[in-house]
């Protein structure tokens, strides 16, 4: 595990984000290794989901490199471009499914456009996929329109697998669902890390997410990455936005909680 | 990490499967670019009874896909009566195969026939008239609420949203000026060059100048204001209210003891019944100039005489005719679009559904009321 460790699969240097006079992002560093998952938190405003998009190339950044897979996302030709974006899946806060089509053909849409394959074997793929986040076969033909809130978010997770990549971006995935619907997607979120060998790029405010599934945590706070670390590290930090984040009331009632979790699998061990 | 991809940088590997002496050796990348040769080669084998041997340790790159193709090769074994053994995979694929079997559709889910063409068209047939059913005892029940609010807003009228209706009369009215004016001032100009080829065969050129005096004011400036207004604010009234719909934003309005026929509906069809007739207005104006640009530059015609002509053939009653139906136009107009908003259900799809069926309703019913129109007018020898 150490040695993949040091395999840098996301490297931003340097990064700036500006709205017109407002700076989101200066001088903003951030390294995001291979097969882990990272969670990217900070207050509101801070430009969170704004990195996000500048890593995946929605957003043209005012100064500054975004690296993926060692290709700098400015410098690529629109088809090297096309290749890159295959490897990687997006979910969106709100899902974005396409609302025209059902859940099997959103699932289908990327594989349609840069793949060849035989009709049945996407309508089987997509139902695979659709048993791999968790959804029953019947979610397959109905509308978004038509979904809950966590079976959309898990709607868009399967478009977001569709081409197996190896990066999955998420927004604030666990936002708006109940906590057992939110802990139910933590789990499916490892497991497809375990089995799948993704790396996860999370933006969340959910303090049990950060403890159960993040192996980093990087705080976004005065326009930069202020600091990256497990919990632990953020525990033992004395910025006063940081001290207030992971030691607030919710803050305390999360970490209590998970080192239950944790002091029972010892007494297991 | 127990992945066993390699890393991107590395050569991709066709991915292979071949079958000998009850091995099936599976070699390169099976991953969801290779699927379609994977699937073929797959499928042009013949697995002999008894026992087959998966040997995965050929495997590359490896993920879903290739896991789904492995698993369902071997439910298709299975189904013959053989059995597979697994041979030569990592942990990594393992597990991943697992959670493809787990997630696999049970085969229930596989078995729904579609229906036959013939039934299909029935169906959709059927639902179609029950749709349209449906769509006519809605469109009442809405005419009924809004002439109900209309009532109500009368008799008090602190409850109409004044800074609403002016927004409104501002978007309807005054920013289709310039499009309305212009289309009216170019269809007076063809009208009078067309009327002049014809009439000037029997000496009767001066007539062009009744001609377009009393179909514009009569007819043609009314009905091309509300086709336009229609394909322009009809339009935007049922996008607006459609997005509204589809955010919640109308049921969020309902919570909040709002009621968004007062608040929604109200303020824009009353804009448009205000504006529509001040637009009809000044395309008859645009088109009496029109008219006039081409009877003095093209015909024999002096602006005087152009004058003349239109305030004797031109009586009060023929541009009272003409008027009159605006608001009625408007009202159909501003209730339809408004109507087809509240409709909305929703996919992005369905808005622009709306919207089309808006404008197509808005400009037929525009031209069915403006025939009985016609109608009563003669009868009434107007």
């Amino acid at each position: 595990m150490a040695a993949d460790k040091r395999d840098v699969i996301i490297e931003v240097r340097g990064l700036k984000n500006q709205f017109g006079k407002q700076v989101v992002h200066e001088n903003l560093d951030l390294d995001v290794y291979r097969g882990e998952v990272i969670g990217i938190v900070g207050g509101s405003g801070t430009g969170k989901s704004v990195l996000l998009r500048s890593i995946v190339g929605l957003n043209t950044p005012a100064a500054g490199d975004v690296t993926v897979f060692g290709q700098r996302i400015g410098d690529l030709s629109a088809d090297d471009r096309q290749l890159l974006e295959q490897r990687w899946g997006v979910l969106f806060q709100q899902g974005a499914l396409f609302s025209g089509l059902t859940v099997a053909q959103n699932i289908q849409v990327p594989m349609r456009e840069h793949l060849r394959l035989p009709e049945a074997l996407m309508d089987e793929i997509a139902a695979v996929k659709i048993g791999l986040v968790g959804l029953g076969p019947e979610a397959g033909p109905k509308f978004p329109s038509e979904l809950s809130g966590g079976m959309i978010k898990r709607a868009g997770l399967a478009r977001a697998l569709a081409l197996d990549p190896e990066i999955v971006f998420l927004d604030e995935p666990t936002a708006g669902l109940d906590p057992i619907g939110a802990a139910a997607f933590d789990q499916l979120i490892l497991q497809l890390k375990e089995t799948l060998g993704l790396t996860v790029f999370m933006v969340t405010h959910d303090l049990d997410s950060l403890h159960a599934i993040c192996d980093r945590i990087a705080v976004l706070a005065e326009k930069r990455v202020l600091v990256t670390g497990t919990m632990d590290d953020m525990l033992k930090q004395d910025h006063p936005w940081i001290r207030e984040y992971f030691h607030g009331p919710r803050a305390r009632a999360a970490t209590s909680a998970w080192e239950g979790e944790r002091g029972k699998a010892k007494v297991a061990d | 990490m127990n992945r066993a991809a390699p890393p991107a940088n590395e050569r991709p590997a066709p991915g292979a499967a071949t079958l000998e002496n009850g091995v099936l050796a599976m070699t390169g990348d099976w991953d969801i670019r290779h699927a379609l040769k994977l699937d073929r080669q797959l499928a042009a084998l013949k697995f002999p009874g008894g026992q087959v041997t998966f040997d995965m340790s050929g495997i590359g790159r490896f993920d879903t896909t290739g896991a789904w193709l492995v698993e369902r090769t071997r439910d298709a074994i299975a189904g013959q009566g053989g059995s597979v053994a697994l041979q030569g995979g990592t942990e990594g694929q393992l597990s991943l195969l697992e959670a493809v079997h787990k997630a696999e559709p049970k085969p229930d889910a596989h078995t729904v026939r579609p229906p036959s063409p013939l039934i299909v068209m029935l169906d959709r047939a059927g639902s179609a008239i029950l749709r349209l059913k449906d769509g006519a005892r809605d469109a009442v029940g809405f005419m009924g609420l809004v002439i109900y609010t209309f009532g109500r807003t009368a008799l008090k009228p602190a409850r109409l949203r004044f800074t609403s209706l002016v927004h409104h009369m501002e978007e309807t009215g005054l920013n289709a000026v310039p499009i309305v004016m212009l289309m009216s001032f170019l269809i007076g100009a063809v009208l009078a060059y067309q009327g002049s080829e014809q009439l000037q065969r029997f000496g009767a050129q001066i007539f062009t100048v009744d001609l377009i005096g009393i179909s514009f004011l009569r007819e043609i400036g009314i009905l091309l204001t509300a086709i336009l207004v229609a394909g322009r604010s009809g339009s935007a009234f049922t996008a607006q209210i459609g997005s509204m719909k589809m955010r919640e934003e109308i049921d969020a309005m309902r919570t909040l003891g709002l009621d968004p026929v007062e608040m929604l509906i109200v303020p824009r069809i009353l804009a448009l019944v205000i504006t529509l007739p001040l637009l009809g207005f000044l395309s008859g104006l645009a088109g009496l100039i029109g008219g006039g640009v081409v009877a003095v530059s093209a015909l024999d015609i002096s602006p005087i005489m152009y004058v003349e002509r239109l305030q004797q053939v031109v009586e009060p009653r023929h541009f009272w005719v003409g008027i009159v139906k605006a608001p009625v136009f408007a009202f159909l107009i501003g209730a339809i679009g408004c109507f087809e908003g509240l409709r909305v259900s929703g996919s992005a799809e369905s808005v622009g559904q709306r919207t089309t069926q808006s404008v197509v309703e808005g400009i037929f019913v525009v031209i069915i009321a403006d025939a009985f129109f016609s109608i009563l007018f003669v009868n009434l020898g107007w």
